[in-house]
């Protein structure tokens, strides 16, 4: 079996393999749509709650609906799920700016966030292992 | 040269492109969560801008070639979360009350801590979404008041903390049970600590990535009620 060879094809602006290309442009289209219903819903509900979240949410109900199908975003959404600790980078950065304000409290923070972590760690484990051992019982 | 720098457009992301990647090769070839890439990034980045000297706010103009892609790349966490639902139909009692006990211990021993250390309100509010994927909590924590910047360490940190030390706890307070294994590592560590999940089993990583999500949405819902204590 030989592999079928990707054809070179022009798109009316550049040159792709196949018909790959439109394929990007719809899953990239359908995801900016949600953000899209996110960013308005974000707007008229007066909630604190980030566009992204109503997005989120609705890009779910539409999974779970079958309004879209999985493969129409699989590979953009993994691509985009997968790359994203970049984008944190430069969010990040910004701390030189509040360098005045943390500074005194450095210690603080820091002992805050590592003994929060472990509290959190074990109560949410320790929790669903008691609950689970219940459902177990009961059920058998 | 700051002037230099700050004049060539690019200078910000490849900057941080290579950067991220430098992270990246030095997490692989040392394997350890201590050299995240993010944190690797970070400091060389802020090391370059004191060095030469240059604006923050023209690095920060530089990365909005990137930056709009966050909301995105958030709204896609709904395909995961749509995929582990359908396997995890059944331990979804168990799984919700884990994740929903850990988000609140979380939002509650941060605030007592804060009160406690008498930080100021802005440092509070952004360190207490810091058990949620960065996606979500640097949002929250900039839109109740609090500092994006700080919110994103502490989160980072935090990923890489449970990253760290889960397996020890787990074996230190007896979570055995894999599921349970999964929801610690997700509600405590978001990303971070999935990856670690990953590397337990299937089913670890699979919950894990789940209770990120859970926990990041009761993060939405419950920050605004603790903030009106602040």
């Amino acid at each position: 079996m030989v592999a079928p060879q990707p054809k070179l094809c022009y798109n009316g602006d550049s040159f792709c393999l196949g018909g790959n290309f439109l394929k990007y442009i719809k899953q990239v289209f359908i995801i900016l749509a949600f953000c899209l219903l996110g960013e308005l819903l974000a707007k008229i509900i007066p909630l604190p709650i980030p566009a992204a979240i109503y997005g989120l949410l609705g890009l779910f109900i539409a999974l779970c609906t079958g309004l879209v199908k999985q493969s129409a975003i699989a590979e953009t959404a993994n691509f985009l799920i997968s790359g994203m600790g970049i984008l944190f980078v430069a969010p990040a950065v910004n701390i030189l700016a509040y360098y005045k304000l943390i500074a005194p409290a450095l210690a603080s923070i820091c002992s805050i966030v590592i003994f929060t972590t472990f509290v959190v760690f074990v109560v949410a484990g320790l929790v669903t292992q008691v609950l689970r051992k219940k459902e177990g019982k009961e059920n058998g | 040269m700051a002037d230099f720098l700050e004049g060539l457009s690019l200078f910000p992301l490849a900057l941080t492109f290579g950067t991220y990647q430098f992270g990246l090769w030095c997490h692989k070839k040392w394997k350890t969560p201590l050299l995240n890439p993010i944190l690797v990034s970070v400091f060389l980045i802020i090391g370059v801008i004191l060095i030469f000297g240059i604006d923050l706010g023209s690095y920060q103009a530089g990365m909005k070639g990137i930056s709009w892609l966050l909301t995105p790349a958030t709204v896609c966490l709904a395909l995961p979360l749509y995929n582990q639902l359908k396997t995890l139909k059944k331990n979804m009692g168990a799984i919700l009350a884990g994740v929903f006990a850990g988000t609140l211990t979380s939002m509650l021993s941060v605030l007592a801590l804060c009160i406690l250390f008498r930080l100021d309100t802005e440092v509070t509010v952004s360190l207490l979404p810091k058990s949620v994927t960065t996606a979500i909590g640097i949002v929250l924590a900039e839109q109740s008041g609090g500092i994006g910047a700080l919110a994103t360490a502490a989160i980072v940190i935090t990923g890489n903390l449970g990253c760290l030390v889960g397996s020890a706890l787990c074996k230190l307070f007896k979570i055995h049970d894999p599921v349970a294994q999964g929801v610690a590592f997700g509600t405590a560590s978001h990303v971070v600590g999935t990856t670690r999940a990953n590397e337990l089993g299937q089913l670890q990583g699979a919950v894990s990535s789940l209770s990120l999500v859970l926990a990041g949405l009761i993060t939405v819902v419950l920050l605004p009620i603790v903030c009106m204590f602040l």
